[in-house]
């Protein structure tokens, strides 16, 4: 647990870059610290490891004061990833991970097993130890910074837009498997970021900051994208929040409902619109006419298809909305067909999660 | 060129001086310039200090410098001393600048992440911030070696050793053999101690060829 109790910086040149910040970060989860730019995020950040010093307030982890610690010392149980990856260029890849088992003065065949450890739990090949940085592509950095900052195996990561410099398809990819390390490691995470969708994305709890260094709101995302508490964080939790707020709700109580199937080659049904499926019961794209056997020429692609197992009710909606029959299909946890739900089903389930909140 | 054959002895020995003379302050210079210019980069208002102090040694003729240096020192005259410090005061000059440069221009994204994993600044410093200046220190140290060799000559006017006692003798007891060759000695000198310190550098720094072949290939 980090916790900010009253914590204020001015810089000597007067500007307040955080006022009076209360905040929580509980242990285990990961935090964002998302706002516009200038309000105060990546100071926050850097205050937690002292590298820069509150004016008035206290901070602790775990609950010691970190004015209370070495500085140094400290820090080496902090892992912090920015968002230039900030590798040294005359370390190869392997040494720049073993950077602070070396630091905590592991011998250096320990320190070097460690790293190769944490490079192949961050994806990077091993042929990639040898190298410089110079010799990596922004993406491949940036997994050695997150490599590096895992190397100890601190508590805490601190995160300062660490992916804000990568395309957007190694973004998501960076993202999704920020998500899958965390499920295993469960560290300590806080996360700096001006993307509101990545503060959604990767948050368990994200802090909203408004210009001035003020928190405006600290709340799970579904809650944020359901009940902006004013006008500011409205805004800047942006378009489409109604839909993106489905993301958050599960699709487990839908009802789902009977859907036409029919294999290759067997001749269909019913009037109107059939799945085809393959022998595994898995979907292979939609008919609708004719009168023959169905054959692979006249299928129709299909739209998303959802987990209902685990899907939320905007992959329901969405798998609604794509499919050409105007009907969602439902899939189990190896993608065989349970089902379709339609877009009215969804809408229902909404209604019911919003009336059962009113009463809780 | 018969001098030359009959005189290998006299001029192994004024190369050797020579070489003394001028490297051992380049490497007394380096080493003193390397806190100073730490130094001189931490603190603002001793950055502009250092740097002009050092601009200003620079400036002094070396030969008042000779021949100022032994009322300062009490060395004798003609004392080695005198152009060890001497070439000193110019090597430190030339190279505080340098390392206060180099170590300027380390991107603070890297000091800060250093300092994020919990390195202490002096030993960030060492294994940080020193290692990525090196290709600059090192091009700095370069000139100052050449430069340095060939300020010994101007010593050696006034009576000092070093190749370039070949040229006065050889002006004075007119053998032009000895002239030319102790010329092509001292610029062969200097390209070899040049060449070598460039070696050592890539020795030194194989990520550097490796960021610049990246570039490289990243812009044909
Ligand atoms: N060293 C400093 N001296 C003076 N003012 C500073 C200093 N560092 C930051 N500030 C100011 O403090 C405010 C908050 O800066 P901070 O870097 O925390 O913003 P941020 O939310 O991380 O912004 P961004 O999204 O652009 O990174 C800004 O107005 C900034 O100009
Ligand atoms: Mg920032």
């Amino acid at each position: 647990m980090i916790e900010f109790r009253g914590v204020t910086k001015r810089f000597p040149d007067g500007t307040v870059a955080v006022d009076a910040l209360d905040l929580v970060v509980d242990s285990g989860r990961i935090t964002v610290f998302v706002g516009p730019s200038g309000c105060g995020k990546t100071t926050s950040l850097r205050m937690i490891n002292r590298m820069i010093e509150p004016s008035s307030g206290s901070i602790s982890v775990e609950g010691t004061d970190i004015m209370s610690r070495d500085a140094a010392e400290l820090r080496r149980g902090i892992g912090y990833v920015i968002q230039q990856a900030g590798l040294f260029p005359h370390r190869t890849i392997l040494d720049n991970v073993a950077t602070v088992p070396l630091l905590l003065g592991w011998n250096k065949k320990q320190a070097r097993e460690r790293a190769a450890e944490l490079m192949d739990t961050v994806g990077l090949a091993p042929e990639m130890a040898k190298r410089y940085p110079a010799q990596l592509s922004g993406g491949q950095q940036q997994r050695v910074g997150v490599a590096r900052a895992l190397a100890a195996d601190p508590p805490v990561l601190l995160m300062d837009e660490p992916f804000s410099a990568v395309d957007p398809i190694v973004r998501e990819t960076l993202q999704d498997e920020l998500l899958r390390l965390q499920s295993e490691l469960g560290k300590t995470i806080v996360f700096v970021t001006h993307d509101i969708d990545e503060a959604i994305k990767l948050g368990d709890k994200v802090a909203v900051f408004r210009t001035g260094g003020r928190l405006a709101q600290y709340d799970e995302p579904g809650v944020l994208l359901s009940r902006p508490a004013d006008d500011f964080v409205d805004s800047f939790v942006g378009r489409d929040r109604g839909y993106r707020g489905l993301g958050f709700l599960s699709s487990a109580g839908l009802p789902i409902g009977d859907l036409p199937t029919v294999a290759l080659g067997d001749r269909l049904p019913s009037e109107g619109w059939a799945l085809v499926v393959d022998g595994e019961h898995r979907p292979l794209g939609w008919v609708d006419r004719g009168s023959g056997p169905v054959d692979e020429a006249a299928l129709v692609p299909g739209g998303s298809l959802y987990d209902a197992g685990s899907g939320s009710l905007r992959a329901a909606l969405d798998a609604a909305l794509s499919s050409p029959a105007g009907r969602g299909v439902a899939v189990d946890g190896d993608g065989r067909v349970l089902g379709s739900i339609g877009a009215d089903d969804v809408l229902r389930a909404l209604a019911d999660a919003r009336s059962d909140e009113n009463v809780a | 060129m018969n001098w030359v054959s009959q005189n290998l002895g006299f001029i192994a020995g004024l190369l050797s001086d020579h070489i003394v003379f001028s490297l051992v302050p380049v490497v007394i210079g380096l080493v003193l310039a390397i806190p100073l210019g730490w130094l001189a980069n931490r603190a603002g208002v001793g950055r502009t200090v250092v740097v002009n102090l050092a601009g200003l040694l620079y400036t002094i003729p070396s030969l008042a410098l000779f021949v100022f240096l032994p009322v300062v020192l009490g060395t004798g005259i003609l004392d080695p001393v005198n152009v060890i410090v001497a070439l000193t005061v110019y090597s430190l000059a030339l190279l505080v600048r340098t390392v206060a440069d180099a170590l300027e221009a380390v991107p603070p994204v890297l000091v800060d992440a250093a300092t994020a994993m919990g390195y202490a600044p002096v030993r960030r410093f060492l294994a940080v911030e020193l290692p990525v200046s090196v290709p600059v220190i090192l091009a700095g140290v370069r000139v100052a070696a050449v430069s340095s060799i060939s300020l010994v000559t101007v010593g050696s006017v006034i009576g000092f050793g070093g190749l370039g006692q070949m040229f006065t003798d050889g002006f004075q007891r007119d053998i032009t053999a000895e002239v030319v060759a102790g010329i092509v000695l001292v610029v062969a000198l200097a390209l070899v101690v040049d060449g070598l310190l460039l070696l050592v550098g890539r020795l030194l720094t194989p990520w550097d060829r490796a960021a610049r072949a990246t570039r490289q290939g990243a812009t044909a």
